[in-house]
């Protein structure tokens, strides 16, 4: 009896298999890579938060796929082309080390469009590449940062020295300096995306060094569990998702991931027939980036500080990187007034005056 | 109750069966878990063990099998040896980032220039990358009497931060706009690592990897050097006044396996990874302890078991995508293979009796 229920369970899942198969031929699938758990509370939890936004927004009309920690390299390259063999219409790859792989398997699957998060390489008419403009954010958690620390020394834990990491560096710094001019500011390597115990070592380290206000550019909450055991003298922010459980404090902040508009928007135009190569990079002003409650543990005069900050920005009356700035060796970057392009930020390599240590190379 | 009893001689018979019977204990209890995060269990055991091989996408996957497979045993034949001999080289993961580090230096120093003679420089660098770091491990062993498995272990760490150097720093493509990582080898033909046969998935690492498991096999059947290696794993009281150089043994067995790591490396490096980036090892080198035990630290097995953990690998991922398994699941599987290998190592050296039976017999 036990047998026979257990054969025909092995049975109806074939035949389900099958005609999900069937099936799938007018359903568009969309499929995401992930780089870390879905569980890490961050970065790729806001990449699955946009997927189950596109399940919402479109309902029978989409199937959806996705695969957890992918190495970034050969395996990446296996996991696409399984996926696309296995009838993905859209594919999202949302780290940077998928890059060489999503433009190798596009080069084989012309039929299929690949959407690569923070990447610049578009070497096939299939892939696009898209990213936000984090160091909006960063220029907020930086005000706040700037007035709140005591020891006027802040920490920044980093993940890999991209330029997308140098941004927000830079970012945090110029601002933390503009509101508090004796700030220092150090920066930690962790080179990783998601490693808790890392991640937890490099906030150990800078808690150490007498910082008391911890950014990070990874994607685990570590950082912010570290600060909370200094019993409210260290505070961090939400890094890619709100990180909610940490308010009010250290979680005084956060910079919010929002992926949900973009991929609804673009698996619509798979639907619509009318998908094309691009390269999108939107910020607070196209609800892309979102700076998380500021909590009751900052003042208010600095919680409205910090929401005039996030605001001009959104509006377009401000640019994070306005001149006058130097370059770290002194030398000049953009004159007084002048706005950074988007090219030299893309390709960021070079910290900003005032910040000691190098950027690894 | 049960009690273990000692058996004079290993079973010939749970050696060779153990395997087996782990890896069907192990989709038994992988079913079961598999069932409670409700998930038809059977599944995905046929999407991990059958889909790759006789799926609807096997002409491809069984090449990726191969791709996966070849490092594995590659690594896990040069640590068996080690093994054998009671040397436990564990930082083959950190040989095998010194392989593709050095390797892949030598073939960027070459650029642009296509010589035929340039890929072979690269082999014998990879090799000598993964060789060297392990020499560390083995000199401060046979001259302090240092721990091995620390050494090799730490050391790992060590090679991960060059690697992170190098991809950030001096093998960056200078081409690159700043970003980390180096030049693409399957762009560059003198020092690219190809398949061989198109959709075969075989590239010379695979090559290497089958020429290195009957060479082994060999050298442990028919070379005093082999019985020499297995007398010491087995008594090495017996093994010294039998004349075997100890501190010889340290340095040839750490050396062939880390050669062999750094060859590993080399391979994929200029082949399937294509390029040095900060996090281009994927755990090959602890995955490759594995295989190794699973093998049965014979090279033949070693190659079998390699197959076996690269179609965990290729189908877990298919179960990952297709029904959402989610990817630590895939891991606690792989993860119990092990477990219940050497849970049911035991059958080889005890047989179970039952103890009302032992008191009647006495």
């Amino acid at each position: 009896m036990k047998r026979r229920t257990l054969l025909a369970t092995a049975a109806i899942g074939l035949g389900l298999g099958l005609a999900g198969a069937a099936q799938a031929q007018d359903k568009t699938k969309a499929c995401f890579v992930y780089v870390g758990p879905i569980g890490d509370g961050g970065w790729t939890y806001q990449h699955d938060q946009g997927r189950l936004a596109v399940i919402e927004a479109f309902g029978d009309k989409v199937e959806t796929a996705y695969q957890e920690s992918v190495p970034e390299g050969a395996d990446a390259e296996r996991v696409l082309t399984q996926m696309a063999l296995s009838g993905c219409d859209i594919i999202f790859t949302t780290s940077f080390g998928y890059m060489d792989p999503t433009n190798n398997v596009a080069a084989k699957f012309p039929n299929v469009k690949f959407e690569h998060a923070t990447g610049y390489k578009r070497e096939h008419p299939n892939v696009a590449t898209y990213n936000a403009r984090f160091y909006e954010g960063r220029a907020v958690m930086g005000t706040i940062a700037g007035r709140m620390t005591k020891s006027n020394k802040i920490g920044y834990i980093g993940s890999f020295p991209i330029p997308e990491v140098v941004q927000g560096i830079n970012s945090s710094f110029i601002h933390a300096r503009k509101v508090n001019p004796d700030v220092t500011i150090s920066v930690v390597w962790a080179y990783t995306w998601f490693d808790p115990a890392k991640e937890a070592d490099a906030a150990k380290a800078l808690i150490e060094q007498g910082v008391d206000v911890i950014l990070a550019h990874t994607d685990s909450t570590a950082p912010l569990a570290e600060a909370a055991k200094s019993g409210g003298k260290v505070i961090g922010f939400g890094q890619a998702s709100d990180m909610a459980e940490y308010k009010p404090s250290p979680r005084v902040s956060s910079i919010i991931d929002n992926w949900a508009p973009y991929y609804v928007k673009r698996v619509q135009a798979v639907i619509d027939g009318t998908w094309e190569s691009q390269d999108a990079w939107e910020g607070i002003g196209g609800g892309e980036v979102g700076i998380g409650e500021i909590t009751d543990a900052v003042p208010a005069e600095v919680k409205a500080e910090a929401e005039a900050m996030r605001d001009a920005i959104g509006s377009g009356a401000y640019h994070p990187f306005t001149g006058p700035l130097n370059k770290q060796d002194g030398s000049a970057w953009l004159a007084a007034g002048e706005v950074a392009d988007d090219g030299t930020l893309a390709g960021m390599n070079f910290f900003v005056e005032g910040i000691t240590g190098d950027i690894p190379q | 109750m049960l009690r273990l009893e000692r058996r004079p001689t290993p079973s010939r018979f749970w050696q060779y069966g153990t395997p087996v019977v782990a890896v069907v204990l192990t989709m038994i209890a992988g079913g079961l878990l598999f069932a409670l995060l409700g998930k038809d269990p059977f599944a995905v055991i046929r999407t991990i063990f059958w889909d790759p091989l006789f799926g609807e996408f096997a002409w491809y996957l069984r090449g990726q099998l191969l791709v996966k497979a070849g490092p594995l045993i590659l690594i896990a034949i040069g640590l068996a040896l080690g093994f054998r001999a009671g040397i436990w080289n564990i930082g083959a993961e950190g040989q095998y980032v010194m392989g593709a580090v050095i390797g892949a230096s030598v073939g960027l120093a070459a650029y642009p220039t296509e010589s035929r003679l340039i890929y072979p420089a690269m082999v014998l660098a990879g090799a000598f990358g993964g060789w060297i770091w392990a020499m560390i491990p083995a000199i401060l062993k046979t001259r302090f009497n240092t721990n091995e498995i620390l050494v090799s272990l730490m050391l790992v760490y060590v090679a991960e931060t060059i690697l992170a150097k190098a991809a950030t720093g001096f093998l960056r493509n200078p081409e690159g706009a700043g970003f980390p990582g180096s030049r693409s080898f399957s762009s560059y033909k003198a020092a690219s690592n190809p398949e061989l046969i198109a959709g075969s998935g075989l590239h010379w690492g695979g090559v290497a990897a089958l020429v290195t498991a009957g060479l082994v096999y060999v050298l442990l059947q028919r070379h005093i050097l082999g019985f020499q290696i297995k007398l010491a794993g087995q008594a090495p009281r017996a093994a010294r006044f039998h004349g075997v150089n100890p501190t010889r043994l340290v340095v040839f067995c750490m050396g062939i396996s880390g050669a062999l790591a750094g060859l590993a490396g080399l391979f994929e490096v200029s082949g399937p990874a294509g390029q040095i980036s900060i996090d281009f090892n994927s755990g090959y080198g602890f995955t490759a302890i594995i295989v190794a035990f699973l093998g049965r630290l014979n090279p033949l097995g070693i190659v079998l078991a390699g197959l076996l953990m690269a179609l965990t690998y290729v189908g877990g991922e298919m179960a990952a995508t297709n029904i959402g398994l989610p990817s630590a699941a895939i891991q606690v599987f792989q993860g119990m293979l092990l477990f219940f290998l050497l849970g049911v190592d035991v059958l080889s050296n005890y047989r179970i009796r039952f103890l009302l039976f032992v008191k009647e017999a006495r």
